[in-house]
């Protein structure tokens, strides 16, 4: 080869090295632009109605003004703490099983697909779902059937991704810990688990954020309440379900309170997922993978 | 102390594939002993089979009788039980990535449900220094994951996680394969000391190797063992032809 044309591909390949790093800069500002376009629009419409009285009120009646969201905040964390309970032992343990225990076997091909179909499953169609199991035999809404609605719709991907993040934990690491002679159920407790746990909490946090802002399967469920409400056998307000009252009504002050809403929902979100991944990620050790 | 093992008539499979075949051997209590072929030979089965690792693949199977000390192994033995007297040490190191160095090497007594602090202290302590590396990781011992070290360290590392559960068999599958000159020879220099208190099993495609740690020596051929005789025996003077065409170079 000489020297000519070594020149021309040297210049090639940086020209392809620059194009391809550019399309990659691209594609990451394509995946960052809807979600801060949405922050930045929530803050212009809803950054204004945020005060005191939005974190420590309940809504005022239709014509009063003021009021705030905070029986709909406090809902919201009832929901999703039970629907977390729910949602994140039995995806673990089903991912547990589809990836240590079961693998290869009918069962767990049963299960994997379930879990797909569970997964594509409309919202709207889950709320209805638990609407005729749990609301109407009870013949009353409660923030319980919520809880469960959202929590059912958690686990199809907390079982996935804990069934994936297993798989990605190398052979090695299993046979060291069998061959030290550590039974195989506290290998794959203490070893295995422990080593995908951080992929394992991403999609935790993934379920979590999703059904946080889902209002369909509670329209049928938690149904929404005006007031203060703790109990679980009671309907209960959901910031979600609030915005959606809120922002088809015909009042501005509710629409603006609506769009504060959505603000609050989603700094919400993004505090939990911090807080979770702080809290996880404490006690990683120097160079571990 | 260590044991020695006695091997009548092994058998294993994968699946439909007869990996080894009718294996007879005397493995001395305290000595090194090399197993030595070519790739797909069935001696890394072999030492899988010592201690019943060979089994946790599903399509796996063994008959015959495998004795370390008084102990017939597949006769009257629970798996992991076997697991804690004969340890592994792998081809590539496999530390806990999650873990510090301290962790690592408590795993096997912390996961069987051991948790005299104080006497994991020393243990860890005995068992770096008995590995050799002891003095390069004292300072870091709950600081720095397992992952963090070199690959001979962590090599060394996964023999001290293996010494810690007080075993009387070390068995090491290609130990230094992965590892360079330098991290290859502190290895062979532990297997060396360590053989006076263990039983040592050791696969390697280096018969170099094989030469310089060993006593004995194994040949095995397409899952049968052709020759098993003192080290110098078999490099100097083997009785197989095969043997001879293998270690002078002539195949494998």
């Amino acid at each position: 080869m000489n020297v000519e044309t070594y020149r021309t591909r040297s210049i090639m390949r940086a020209l392809t090295d620059r194009a391809v790093t550019a399309l990659a800069i691209l594609a990451t500002a394509l995946v960052v632009a809807p979600l801060v376009a949405i922050f930045i629009y929530l803050v212009y419409r809803g950054a204004s109605s945020l005060n005191l009285a939005f974190f420590t009120q309940v809504p005022k009646p239709v014509g009063e003004p003021g009021g705030g969201m905070a029986n709909a905040i406090l809902g919201s964390g009832i929901l999703l703490a039970l629907a977390s309970s729910i949602g994140v032992p039995i995806g673990i343990g089903g991912g547990i099983y589809l990836a240590e225990f079961g693998r290869g076997t009918k069962l767990a091909n049963a299960v994997r697909f379930t879990a797909d179909v569970l997964n594509g499953v409309p919202s709207i169609v889950m709320g209805v779902a638990i609407y005729a199991l749990i609301v109407n035999p009870q013949k009353h809404y409660s923030a319980f059937s919520g809880g469960v609605a959202l929590g059912i719709m958690m686990i199809p991907t907390v079982c996935r991704t804990t069934e994936e993040m297993l798989l990605m934990v190398p052979h090695a690491v299993r046979e060291a810990a069998l061959g030290l002679g550590v039974p195989n159920w506290r290998s794959v407790l203490s070893i295995t688990v422990k080593t995908a746990s951080p992929g394992i909490i991403t999609g935790c946090m993934l379920a979590f954020a999703r059904v946080a802002g889902e209002t369909a399967p509670l329209i049928f469920t938690a149904l929404g309440n005006q007031f203060w409400s703790t109990s679980l056998n009671d309907p209960i307000a959901a910031l979600p379900l609030q915005i959606y009252v809120y922002a088809i009504s015909p009042y501005d002050d509710w629409h603006r309170l609506a769009w504060a809403g959505a603000l609050v929902l989603i700094i919400l979100i993004v505090l939990a997922v911090s807080l979770v991944r702080f809290v996880t990620s404490r006690g990683v050790l120097k160079g571990a993978s | 102390m260590g044991v020695g093992i006695e091997v009548i008539n092994l058998n294993a499979w994968y699946g439909s594939n007869h990996t080894l075949q009718d294996i007879n051997l005397n493995i001395p209590a305290n000595h090194a002993t090399a197993l030595i072929g070519p790739s797909g030979c069935g001696k890394s089965t072999f030492v899988r089979c010592i201690n019943r690792m060979h089994e946790t693949n599903p399509i796996a199977r063994v008959t015959g009788t495998i004795r370390i000390g008084e102990l017939d192994i597949y006769e009257n033995a629970k798996p992991v039980e076997i697991r804690r007297r004969v340890g592994m040490v792998f081809q590539r190191p496999n530390p806990f990535p999650t873990m510090s160095i301290y962790d690592n090497v408590a795993a096997g007594l912390k996961l069987n449900g051991y948790s005299n602090h104080r006497a994991l202290d020393e243990i860890v302590e005995k068992s770096l220094k008995n590995s050799a590396l002891w003095d390069e990781v004292k300072d870091d011992l709950k600081k720095k994951s397992g992952a963090s070290l070199s690959g001979g360290q962590q090599q060394r590392l996964c023999i001290a996680r293996a010494l810690a559960v007080d075993p009387e068999v070390l068995l090491m599958d290609e130990p230094a394969s992965a590892l360079d000159p330098v991290s290859t020879s502190k290895i062979e220099d532990l297997i060396f000391q360590l053989k006076s208190q263990y039983t040592i099993v050791i696969v390697t495609h280096n018969m170099q190797q094989a030469a310089r740690v060993a006593e004995k020596t194994g040949f095995f051929l397409n899952g049968r063992m052709v020759e098993f005789d003192a080290t110098h025996k078999i490099f100097t003077n083997p009785s197989d032809k095969r043997t001879e065409d293998y270690i002078t170079g002539r195949f494998g």
